[in-house]
């Protein structure tokens, strides 16, 4: 297979940072789902989130991988660690941190797991190993072009969506209205 | 080894969209669940990014207005966490019986 890239530009190593950052991704989703303490699911989770912003910048998409760390991992998850922090998790930590409803998790995943092999052999052909010409140079440039040309309705409404979140996350967090 | 496609981003995509099912059904814990949640919105990223590769950068543009989404469903479901661990004093699913008659 002939990788497209443009001069100049050749990655190094692509197999070996492939594999090396989405197992980190997963290794981390796995402790964000069984560690006791939210405070290490939280940390975990923030690992993850940076090994896939890796995973981003190897599939040419700088402006989404800086997207994701000062975000997800900057913003979303300080969010998370200031909620963890309020609400007093010393006495949830000794209790029991996993429901019943184990029989039901493990059905699910192996369904899904199912679903997507079936997917994944049967549309092979929909997923070919061509690879259009990454135009890293403009990026970010081009998403912006985008954001604000064709998809401008979907981004008002978008940031109509974030005011409603701040006001609903206001009211639901206020002692008395 | 084999030159890395996009099948190879899609299998961990779908890995992990297992693991934040997983989570999601069976912690006790909402903060846990939320984060799980993350897990989930941050596989589909994962497959929108890896896709775009393929055709334009659709994908991507639709991954940002995933994050964005991921912002307020955190901002709002961490404000009713805070206002239901007031209520109750605990933040385990099984005790949220508020509404239940």
């Amino acid at each position: 297979m002939q990788q497209v890239v443009q001069p100049g530009m050749q990655p190094v190593a692509t197999t070996f940072f492939f594999y090396f950052l989405s197992g980190l991704t997963l290794v981390s989703g796995v402790f964000v789902i069984t560690r006791k303490n939210p405070v290490h699911s939280a940390l975990a989770l923030i690992f993850g989130l940076l090994a896939q912003a890796g995973l981003y910048l190897m599939l040419y998409a700088p402006f989404v991988a800086g997207v994701q760390i000062i975000l997800y991992a900057g913003g979303i998850m300080v969010l998370f660690l200031f909620v963890i922090m309020l609400v007093n998790l010393e006495r949830s930590r000794r209790e029991e941190q996993f429901n019943n409803q184990w029989v039901i998790g493990l059905l699910a995943a192996v369904a899904l797991g199912v679903l997507f092999v079936i997917v994944y052999v049967k549309g092979k052909a929909l997923f070919p190993y061509r690879i259009a010409q990454p135009i890293e140079n403009s990026n970010t440039q081009q998403i912006g072009v985008m954001l604000y040309g064709q998809y401008m309705f979907a981004f008002e409404i978008a940031s109509l969506l974030l005011l409603v979140a701040i006001i609903g996350a206001v009211v639901m967090a206020k002692k008395r209205i | 080894m084999a030159p890395i496609g996009t099948l190879h981003y899609l299998v961990v995509a779908a890995a992990l969209f297992i693991l934040g099912v997983i989570g999601v059904l069976t912690r006790r814990n909402v903060v846990v669940i939320l984060m799980s949640i993350e897990l989930i919105l941050n596989a589909v990223n994962l497959n929108l990014v890896a896709f775009s590769r393929l055709w334009g950068l659709h994908g991507q543009v639709f991954a940002i207005f995933v994050i964005t989404d991921a912002a307020a469903e955190a901002a709002v479901g961490l404000g009713i966490l805070i206002a239901f661990f007031r209520n109750k004093e605990t933040v385990n699913v099984d005790e949220v019986d508020l509404l239940k008659w």
